[in-house]
């Protein structure tokens, strides 16, 4: 299970939410956003750090089902979130960083496409297949 | 109505056309847009056909009664024929050619004038449609065999003239360069797509003249379908087909099917014979046009294009934001937010794909890519003949989700795998020239980086050479005509102070060669008072300076004087002869020296602390030529002593303060054991004390542990010779140091004496120029802490307005 979602400043409104599966999407949306609030927290706990990858470890929300939640944040505040199954025990927090560089980067280029609004939902063929890749990668 | 005489061919030719234009079956006024297209067709600059349509009466009625859609082919005729327009020469111009409404190809053209002119009957079999499609039909296929054009006039002849002619007609019509684009013979269907684009140019550039806009309108109501079909004829079969499929029904329709499954054969047929089919392949036509619109943006055509301009301009061709966004996706390779002229071309051609109905690709074409080489060049692999969607060309190519990864990290990889790597290629073309930027900055700082030991902008260079130099001056100091063998040593032991000395620009010091004790020019690098100046400062800061500034010097300057001696080189040539090793004892030494009189002053350890590390590693590589040097060290050291000291002593002490040092900063080395049993027990003596005084002050000390230790050297020449067999084995400053002894040492003490002041004013002088370049390298250092520690400080300021 995996979940990819970018939010933007200053709402933090989702701009992009990719799950794979696709089941249960609503819950990982309210995953996603309660875990917003702890990466606002993190970013203004430590001033120094530019982009950091943190990790959000929520540990057993459920008996039945445990994920980690992966946090991470641009220099313009705009924030990644990643949700994995915890039983994925393959997902090394070397992978996990180096997804979100992948995310990180395809948004860069979605952000240089001038007809690309920003703030809009983003639709782009090219970072579509990215996150599918990606995400077929992990699960 | 001007009397209008037409000949019978003339006569039916427009009346089939009026019978075409007339889609209303009104019988009395041909349809505006279909007239317009026909006119279109015809291959005229637009303003010719406003002149025709003026002077049929068209424009003063509004319509295109038959009379003046009569006129109008006349004028047309006349117009195609090169002659001027005239009102006259509707009656006066005989033999005329019929009105050609050709699309592309001249060879239909050609055709279909002779099938008319030839074709009495077709006309007739024509329900309302002109006799000419056939030919236009062919021209729509293009480089359509004439196999296949008469294929088609076989099979067409009913319906597909019509529909074909308004297909063909529209392409060419509002952009004039698009007309021309069309219009050329060139083969293949690459044309064609531009016919698509045609009408919808008007619209899309309002660089386009006038008159073509006000067209536009019908055109582009007409141009869709038609366009549609016309790519789809053109196209690869599968796409053909789909579109076909896709076409709501309409007279067009029956006769693209139809027109369709014969340009399928056609098109098969034309892909035999063509050699390259690629639908995306821009042709030359296309790729000025694309040009010209390039440089309307950006004149320079090496430049750029923003994003917003280009998206401006891209914006103009109505197609919806998400296409857009699409088509700038797979155009700009290089992901940077701009467009150079390849992106540009492959962008603008993706729109007028996109606009006759292509669906854009996932992936750039192979041939839109953005090559280093030229875009004609570009491997146009067959396989794109089968893909309608470019999947097929896709396929050898990396993914898009991989072009931009791929964008920064294998760029000069991806030049040799240009057929898999599309995109990123076209990144290596553009992103080379951007990242040349950053790759010439690493090459800076690489070149930055080996520079410090060797090179460093204050010390490096001189200071290699003043170290034996210096010991060559302490050899000479010494030496009172004696034996060589101890200029090795303070060679030796200079090394260190050489560097200190360089800094004070002591190699100018060098140059001018001091002959001190009637050394010749070999010495001239190592004047005397330099390289007492040199120990003497070599002294204080390996005292100075942390203890691992003390212990590498030392080992040095040994096996330099030996060198120096054997080959009796100048320094430079010392130095030259030997970089590899030589240097590696020569770096030792530039290291060492610095970190004297910095620690003496208080001022920046921690600039002696890398120099020292340096030193350190350059110590202990020369550590085992020092170490068996021991024995000749406290010679010497009192050779260094002599050199780097710059007080008024006397040289003995000066080399012995060297070697002092030196024996206290190897010391503290392993060797420094045997330095100690060997050097006298003055020098040992003296070099605790002089170290403790270089230690602790700056200028001062220089002066007292020369003294001593020039007594010392000049007590104990006897030394030199083992100096020296130990410094042979060193290299150039051993060389150099060599060339020292060489000198008579016949020269007696007076000599000696009035040298060794002149050789102590020198040091002086030579130890207070290295203060100042140390003093300049403090600076430097605090500047770079001052402006990391702003950068910081601006790092950490965004994060204050969290």
């Amino acid at each position: 299970v995996l979940v990819s979602v970018i939010c933007s400043p200053p709402q933090n409104y989702p701009l992009y939410i990719r799950s794979v599966p696709t089941e249960n999407e609503l819950k990982f949306h309210y995953t996603v956003h309660t875990s917003l609030d702890v990466v606002d927290e993190k970013i203004s706990a430590m001033g120094k750090a530019l982009v950091d990858q943190r990790e959000l470890y929520l540990g057993l929300l459920y008996p039945t089902e445990d994920y980690k939640v992966y946090g991470y944040v641009t220099n313009s505040k705009v924030k990644f979130v990643m949700v994995v199954d915890s039983s994925n025990t393959a997902l090394r927090d070397n992978e996990i960083r180096s997804m979100f560089r992948k995310l990180h980067n395809s948004y860069t280029d979605i952000m240089c496409n001038p007809f690309y609004n920003p703030g809009d939902r983003i639709q782009s063929r090219a970072f579509d297949n990215m996150v599918n890749s990606m995400m077929m990668q992990v699960c | 109505m001007e009397g209008l005489t037409l000949s019978e061919a003339e006569q039916r030719y427009y009346c089939d056309l009026f019978s075409y234009c007339d889609t209303e079956s009104t019988k009395k006024v041909a349809s505006n847009g279909r007239v317009l297209e026909l006119f279109r067709a015809a291959q005229l600059p637009n303003d010719v056909v406003m002149q025709i349509m003026e002077l049929c009466g068209a424009t003063r009625l509004g319509y295109f009664g038959r009379s003046q859609f009569y006129i109008a082919l006349k004028l047309v005729a006349v117009a195609q024929s090169g002659l001027p327009l005239r009102v006259e020469s509707l009656n006066t111009v005989k033999d005329l050619p019929l009105p050609r409404f050709v699309v592309s190809k001249n060879e239909q053209e050609s055709r279909h004038t002779a099938l008319y002119s030839s074709d009495a009957d077709n006309p007739a079999s024509y329900s309302g449609v002109i006799p000419p499609p056939p030919g236009r039909i062919q021209v729509k296929k293009g480089s359509v065999s004439h196999d296949t054009v008469q294929q088609r006039t076989s099979t067409d002849q009913q319906e597909s003239t019509s529909p074909v002619v308004s297909p063909q007609q529209s392409p060419p019509t509002s952009p004039h360069t698009w007309r021309k684009h069309n219009r050329h013979p060139s083969g293949g269907n690459n044309e064609r797509p531009l016919a698509g684009p045609g009408p919808f140019w008007a619209p899309f550039s309002e660089a386009q003249p006038g008159s073509s806009t006000s067209s536009d309108p019908i055109w582009s109501g007409h141009s869709p379908p038609p366009h549609q079909e016309n790519w789809v004829s053109f196209a690869d079969t599968p796409p053909t087909s789909a579109l076909l499929a896709m076409h709501p029904a309409s007279v067009q329709d029956q006769t693209t099917v139809r027109t369709v499954a014969s340009a399928t054969t056609t098109n098969e047929i034309r892909r035999q014979s063509s050699s390259y089919d690629d639908p995306w392949k821009i042709t030359d036509e296309q790729r000025q046009y694309y040009v010209n619109q390039f440089k309307t943006i950006q004149p320079d055509l090496n430049g750029f294009i923003p994003g917003s301009a280009a998206k401006e301009f891209f914006t103009k061709s109505k197609l919806p934001i998400l296409e857009l966004s699409h088509i700038w996706e797979l155009s700009d390779f290089d992901k940077d937010g701009a467009l150079t002229l390849d992106e540009f071309c492959a962008a603008f051609h993706l729109v007028v794909a996109r606009k006759n109905g292509y669906d854009l690709p996932e992936k750039l074409p192979e041939s839109l890519m953005p090559k280093l080489i030229d875009l004609e060049d570009s491997t146009v692999i067959p396989v794109i003949s089968e893909v309608g969607e470019q999947t097929g060309e896709v396929g050898y190519s990396s993914s898009p989700a991989e072009a931009p990864p791929s964008k920064s990290p294998s760029m000069p990889s991806l030049n040799q795998t240009w057929p898999e790597l599309n995109q990123s290629s076209e990144q290596w073309e553009t992103f080379s020239e951007r990242s040349s930027s950053s790759q010439t900055l690493t090459q800076f700082d690489s070149n930055i980086a080996p520079a410090d030991p060797d090179t460093a902008i204050v010390h490096p260079v001189p200071i290699r050479m003043t170290p034996s130099k210096i010991h060559m001056q302490e050899m000479e100091l010494k030496r009172t005509g004696s034996d060589h063998a101890n200029p090795t040593s303070p060679l030796l032991v200079k090394p260190p102070d050489l560097p200190e000395e360089n800094k004070m620009s002591s190699s100018v010091k060098f140059t001018p060669g001091n002959t001190v004790n009637g050394y010749s020019s070999s010495d001239s690098y190592t004047s005397d008072p330099e390289q007492i100046g040199s120990t003497v400062t070599r002294q204080r800061s390996h005292s100075g300076t942390s203890p691992d500034n003390t212990a590498p010097p030392p080992p040095p300057p040994r096996p330099h004087p030996s060198h120096s001696r054997s080959s009796s080189l100048d320094m430079n040539r010392s130095f030259s002869v030997t970089p590899g090793q030589q240097q590696a004892g020569v770096v030792a030494y530039p290291p060492a020296v610095p970190p004297r009189p910095q620690p003496s002053q208080g001022a920046g350890p921690h600039v002696h602390r890398p120099v020292d590390a340096e030193g350190l590693i350059a110590h202990t590589s020369t550590s085992p030529q020092q170490i068996p040097e021991q024995p000749n060290f406290a010679d010497f050291s009192q050779f260094e002593a002599f050199a780097v000291s710059g007080v008024n002593k006397e040289e003995e002490d000066e080399i012995e303060t060297h070697s002092e040092v030196l024996q206290v900063e190897k010391p503290s080395d392993s060797a420094s054991s045997l330095r100690v049993a060997k050097a006298d027990g003055r020098v040992e003596d003296k070099a605790p004390a002089n170290v403790p005084t270089s230690a602790a002050k700056g200028t001062t000390p220089l002066a007292p542990p020369p003294k001593p230790i020039r007594r010392r050297l000049k007590s104990e020449d006897e030394l030199r010779p083992e100096a020296e067999e130990h410094t042979q084995k060193t290299g150039v400053i051993a060389a150099v140091l060599a060339s020292q002894p060489s000198i008579p040492r016949s020269v007696g003490k007076d000599k000696k004496a009035i040298q060794a002041s002149i050789r102590r004013n020198k040091e002086t002088n030579t130890v207070l120029a290295r203060l100042n370049s140390e003093l300049q390298q403090q600076l430097k250092d605090v500047l770079e802490e001052r402006i990391s520690l702003e950068v910081q400080l601006e790092q950490l300021r965004p994060f204050s307005h969290l």
